[in-house]
């Protein structure tokens, strides 16, 4: 029963071991974790939706290949970032920046929320000055007589 | 009727103009980085068989130019390919080729074939210049000043109407050093 399983586990995890091409890997363990990293977060501009890390396009490879060398050279991750945003522009970050272009990107859902909130409020608050306003007011003249012979009919029968 | 019972109906209109001018626009047009920004510094060796390379100094000579990124197995580089060699007889400006990660052969044969509208090739073998120039899909076109300024860039296959109401516009205020009010 163990060895079926391992087998299967065997299979299922042969495509990610073979993902990327072994050359491409750095020696070092925590720069590659840093290269796979930054590449999670650059986009591939061949096939748009899928980052560089995921994408096998040649491009993205090409560019796999620089965040590497960026990496094993030292570089910061900021630093990697910045040298393709300026070739690329921020559209390459799959993360917009939070910066004054993209304010309503990022404050967009919370402002929805608020303006969302203030609706509810008002009309809840309506609804309530309405009910308020109905139970407080005394019956007129009129609707007092009519009460009345209501009643009555109740009470003749 | 009450004005408030409008407010879906006006809500609706405005998402439903946001979503169509969305539906227009063309997701693969990036906006270049580039524009505004000097040429990166590069210099790479002719293609085989010609004898001008192309270097960052050659594209700040003075004088304005056209920087034509190609493959030979780029089928809608082929597709423009007349249009450039209708551009290099007009004589407007001086054209270049950025030969991207081609082979020597190929692309030899391809301008011998289709004819060379180029003054000077330069191979990129491994891509690497073309990532300076931010290219990520052949055919890509820039225009660049005389000072080595990036002023336009068109990605994909140049049409008839990107080289009459584009390039050959923008080429001709940038050569009798006018402001362009071409929009690129």
């Amino acid at each position: 029963m163990l060895k079926r399983f391992a087998f299967l586990i065997a299979l299922l995890a042969a495509p990610l071991a073979q993902a990327q091409p072994l050359d491409e890997h750095l020696s070092d363990p925590a720069q590659e974790a840093r290269a796979r990293e930054i590449s999670r977060e650059l986009r591939c501009l061949v096939c748009q939706n899928q980052s560089i890390e995921d994408s096998n396009a040649p491009l993205a490879r090409d560019l796999r290949r620089i965040v590497r060398e960026r990496v094993a050279a030292g570089e910061d991750d900021q630093a990697v970032l910045d040298y393709v945003v300026a070739r690329y522009g921020e559209w390459v970050l799959l993360k917009p920046r939070f910066n004054l272009q993209n304010l309503l990107l990022w404050l967009g859902p919370a402002l929805f929320l608020v303006i969302g909130g203030i609706v509810v409020y008002a009309v809840l608050r309506r609804q309530r000055a309405a009910q308020a306003a109905a139970a407080a007011a005394p019956l007129s003249a009129e609707e007092q007589r009519r009460l009345q012979a209501l009643l009555n009919e109740t009470e003749g029968q | 009727m009450r004005l408030a019972y409008l407010v879906p109906l006006v809500l609706f209109v405005l998402i439903g103009i946001g979503l169509a001018v969305g539906l227009t626009l063309n997701p693969r047009e990036i906006p270049s980085a580039l524009i505004g920004k000097p040429v990166p510094e590069f210099s790479l060796p002719p293609v085989e068989g010609r004898k001008e390379g192309l270097s960052t100094a050659d594209l700040k000579a003075g004088t304005p130019s056209l920087v034509n990124v190609f493959a030979s197995w780029c089928v809608p580089c082929r597709i423009e390919h007349p249009l450039l060699m209708g551009l290099a007889r007009e004589q407007i400006a001086p054209i270049h080729g950025l030969n991207y990660k081609d082979n020597p052969a190929d692309v030899s044969k391809w301008l011998d074939q289709l004819g060379d509208p180029f003054q000077r090739t330069g191979a990129d073998r491994d891509g690497r210049v073309g990532i300076e120039w931010g290219v990520y899909g052949v055919p890509e076109t820039f225009v660049v000043d005389g000072q080595g300024q990036i002023r336009c860039k068109h990605v994909g296959p140049l049409t008839e109407w990107d080289v009459e109401n584009k390039i050959k516009p923008l080429l001709r205020d940038l050569t009798a050093g006018k402001e362009s009010a071409v929009k690129c």
